[in-house]
């Protein structure tokens, strides 16, 4: 049982203990430290904290990983966020002079949040999520990866589950780093094709020709489709949510699937006189291009980001690993090889790790504690990393271990490219 | 930097080459003398083109047939040469009146992009060539096998290329980064971090080089303004200059504490305009707003007078009636209400949105009320909400053709004109609080056409009341014809 029931109370006796033997500070600090190729990069990092009874501190930055631990073992963060290298000490910033302290560089990152999706399921609201509804985020996920990879060229994306109600994703690559605001904002737009607010009603309008990318989105809607909103949500069953369905469509064929529906109530029918009636219309007309089955998959299933968590350099986002406070789940990188059996419900707890933590321990535990007498310095690690492997954070570590992996190999990669261009004359 | 009027430079027969190309980056500043009248005169005629092509992009579709038909029809006829001359030399001027903050900076490079991209549009395809030669812009080509294998999926990217063009026509492999217009409005095939540009679209290409160029040199020059400000005969120019286009901002505060708490439901009916009418009711109705909306209306209640302290009281009492206790309003959603009056973080005072901004920033998207209900509403529900808040059917058709034609600012203006029931609003909308004023000059009896004498604020009434000094001071009637240029009617 991955829950173990989470209570919120207990969180200020939980995180000192996570902190102290879980949080994978090793991973996370070669991570932000990306192969210490720039001076100072985690030393100009922003962290925010927000402590107990909801006080929220900005500008904190640390000059090694022992004195992340440390602080953070010491201020007992209930949330964390990462935000931007800056062009000085985060934590000195009142000292610089004015308008010199910038930030400079920060991951490209987004933020899928399911309310944004509340007008289109049926299942759940506002922060409420279920099985049913959590193939909104999959089918995000698989769009939004295969774009930023095969459009972008960006190779090292982490995604990670938020603990609540949605997922982020981390660009990590050295060129997404260095974006400006400006493209930042023009990447957030391509990836955009829902738009309006309460005021729209039709909010994806598809026009010819078709752009490869919105095809390559297509196909992976397609692929969830009919299970997801036809069964699933049920979007045809009910009057009252057919009416929604219909009100993107033009009068005639409003019209005409009306009376349809009234001998036909199998929604999986229902869909097919649909997609066959646009199909008709598109060859009687002389307009070509009306894409409206294809709209209504979209509107209902393609990803909805907010552009304002993507544009800004200097935005701050939850920390990988963080806990969240209402939930107690922890924010675990999501392995994409897996992605089709993720399951947000299985994600531990906080006070699940804890009470693993507990459990009595093998025999090949005593023989390492002797080890560590031994020699104290790596024993704190070397228990740390013990630890988290004994509970059930243990595979999603494992994630951030390859993702660094991978990125670390890119680094050689590119410092052997550049060592060999030099050697020629 | 060389300033004009100061240095005693002579240039000799380079100046035939100097102009050869009709359209310049600007890279090098002009380095002969000219008259102070000149650099008046040139400053002021560039910035009413620049004005020209703002109202353009507003009430048209940027580069449709309209637009350019429009455009071209400013631009007068001298010799090819004396344009060429004052072209560089004009913009190099306002340069010097726009470097000075963020807002003027931005208003400068938007306008300065989009007259560049109809001069660019309207060259013939070999003089394109010949620019970017001249310019050293030099993108990769495409190797033919590679345009072959991806032929389909450039045509379904790229508006307006066939077969045919991806064959004969160059296409350029550009690194995104560069081309992000055409990224962001979908309009460009991308693969591996590259955006394969096809060769009648290259204006969009070279226009991101004109603003990165253009971006950096405005703040070079902003470093070297204390010299030129410190020229008194320059000094009082360019700052009337640069406060032309802004036009009232309502960021001064008058009347604060004017308006009371109660009155606000019956203002919103009466008096606001449309956009803050909608957000009211969405406050009011759903206990909340999202930050877009906090901005758009939290800034115009600003504006309208209210204090800090009434903001304040104004925001939690609402939020309160939903699912944010006292408690959390204080932590949360107080520091943002602070932040607007300019009471944390960098202590900027927040300026209340103009339409403009309203319209081109910042789309709604879902849970979202903010933006502009013309231009972002579906066209029924907007008749239906006119319908609800009683406006004729005549009336309502008026107002979606002038939706329809694109001009928001009109269609809120004749929503005006209906709700105070008069023939013509009198004033050339473009701003909410604008629109607040006006309305409640109208409903406390009569209008008032006092000049105003203050030259730190422009009024928006009519030019024709502005009174002109009867001597002929070259340099009063100047700043005359500059302030009629915050009046765009």
């Amino acid at each position: 049982m991955s829950t173990s029931d989470y209570d919120p109370a207990c969180l200020p006796d939980l995180l000192p203990l996570y902190y102290r033997r879980l949080f994978p500070f090793s991973q996370y600090y070669r991570w932000l430290s990306y192969g210490g190729v720039s001076k100072n990069y985690f030393q100009n990092r922003e962290f925010s904290f927000t402590l107990k009874d909801d006080i929220y501190v900005r500008y904190q930055s640390f000059t090694t990983q022992n004195e992340l631990e440390k602080e953070m073992q010491k201020m007992v963060p209930y949330k964390i966020d990462i935000g931007a290298v800056y062009s000085h000490r985060p934590s000195q910033h009142n000292a610089v002079k004015s308008g010199t302290f910038q930030a400079l560089e920060k991951e490209l990152v987004f933020d899928i949040d399911m309310t944004d999706y509340d007008d289109v399921r049926r299942c759940c609201s506002a922060a409420d999520i279920c099985s049913k509804c959590w193939t909104l985020m999959t089918i995000a996920i698989r769009i939004l990866d295969r774009a930023l990879r095969e459009d972008f060229g960006f190779h090292h994306l982490l995604w990670v589950y938020s603990g609540r109600r949605g997922v982020h994703c981390w660009v990590c690559d050295d060129a997404a780093r260095k974006l400006s605001v400006a493209a930042r904002s023009a990447v957030a737009e391509y990836l955009s094709l829902v738009k309006g607010g309460e005021e729209t009603v039709r909010k994806v309008v598809l026009s010819d020709p078709i752009h490869p990318f919105i095809n390559h989105s297509l196909s992976v809607v397609e692929r969830y489709f009919q299970q997801y909103a036809i069964v699933d949500q049920d979007i045809l069953g009910s009057k009252e949510s057919v009416d929604k369905v219909l009100a993107v469509l033009p009068e005639d064929i409003k019209k005409d699937l009306a009376v349809s529906f009234k001998d036909e109530k199998d929604p999986m029918k229902r869909w097919n006189l649909l997609c066959d009636l646009v199909l008709r219309k598109k060859s009687n007309s002389k307009k070509g291009g009306q894409y409206f089955d294809k709209e209504i998959m979209l509107q209902y299933c393609y990803p909805r980001l907010d552009v304002n968590v993507s544009k800004g350099v200097n935005h701050l986002l939850k920390s990988p690993f963080s806990v969240h406070p209402k939930t107690g789940r922890i924010s675990v990188p999501i392995d994409l090889k897996e992605l089709d059996t993720f399951d947000p419900f299985e994600v531990p707890t906080i006070s699940l790790i804890c009470e693993e933590l507990e459990k009595p321990r093998a025999e090949e535990a005593e023989e390492d504690d002797m080890k560590d007498k031994e020699n104290e310095q790596e024993a704190g690690e070397r228990r740390r990393i013990r630890d988290y492997k004994r509970t059930s954070l243990a595979k999603y570590v494992k994630v951030f271990d390859r993702f660094l992996e991978a990125m670390a190999r890119s680094r050689k990669g590119e410092m052997l490219k550049k060592s060999d261009l030099q050697k020629d004359f | 930097m060389q300033f004009p009027g100061r240095r005693k430079k002579l240039i000799g027969s380079s100046q035939n080459d100097l102009y050869d190309h009709c359209l310049q980056f600007y890279g090098q500043p002009p380095l002969e003398n000219i008259s102070l009248t000149e650099f008046e005169t040139f400053a002021v005629e560039r910035l009413k083109l620049l004005k020209t092509v703002e109202n353009l992009g507003v009430s048209c579709v940027k580069n449709s047939e309209q637009y350019t038909k429009k455009l071209d029809a400013e631009i007068s006829r001298i010799s090819e040469y004396e344009k060429r001359r004052k072209d560089h030399i004009s913009h190099f001027i306002l340069r010097l009146a726009y470097c000075q903050t963020e807002d003027l900076r931005r208003w400068f490079i938007q306008q300065e992009m989009d007259l560049f991209r109809y001069r660019f549009n309207d060259l013939h395809s070999k003089h394109k060539t010949d620019f970017l030669h001249k310019n050293n812009l030099k993108y990769e080509t495409v190797s033919a096998e590679e345009k072959k294998s991806l032929q389909d999926k450039l045509i379904a990217s790229s508006y307006g290329l066939s077969g045919t063009k991806v064959e004969e026509h160059d296409v350029y492999k550009v690194p995104f980064q560069d081309a992000l217009d055409l990224v962001r409005t979908r309009k460009v095939y991308l693969l591996a971090g590259n955006a394969y540009i096809p060769h009648h679209e290259i204006v969009t290409i070279v226009l991101n080089d004109f603003r990165t160029r253009l971006s950096k040199a405005l703040a070079m020059t902003a470093r070297s303004l204390p010299a030129v400000q410190s020229d008194e005969r320059l000094q009082p120019l360019l700052s009337h200059l640069s406060h032309a286009y802004v036009g009232q901002d309502y960021s001064i505060q008058k009347n604060i504490g004017k308006i009371s708490l109660e009155q606000i439901d019956a203002l919103s009916g009466k008096s606001f305009p449309l956009c803050m009418r909608h957000l009211h009711k969405a406050l009011r109705e759903n206990h909340h707003l999202r930050h877009g909306g906090r901005m758009q209306y939290g800034l115009f209640l600003k504006g309208i007078g209210l204090s800090l302290e009434q903001a304040l009281q104004f925001w939690r009492s609402e939020f309160v009636k939903g699912k944010v206790d006292a408690d959390k309003f204080d932590k949360a959603y107080a520091y943002s209400v602070r932040h607007m009056f300019g009471k944390e973080g960098k202590r900027t005072d927040y300026t209340p949105y103009s339409c403009m901004k309203v319209i081109l920033s910042n789309p709604p998207s879902q849970g979202d009320y903010h933006g502009c209900p013309f231009r972002h509403s579906d066209p029924e529900l907007l008749k239906q909400k006119l319908q609800n808040y009683k406006v004729s059917p005549s009336g309502t058709n008026q107002i979606l053709e002038l939706v329809k034609g694109m001009h928001y600012q009109l269609a809120c203006q004749k929503y005006f004109e209906l709700t105070h029931n008069v023939e013509d609003a009198g004033f050339s909308l473009n701003h909410p609080n604008q629109y607040f004023t006006e309305s409640q000059k109208l409903l406390s009896g009569g209008r008032d056409i006092k000049k105003e004498v203050d030259m730190s604020q422009r009024s928006q009434e009519n030019p024709a009341s502005v009174t002109r000094p009867s001597q002929a001071n070259s340099k009063q009637i100047f700043l005359d014809e500059i302030q009629e240029l915050s009046d765009p009617s």
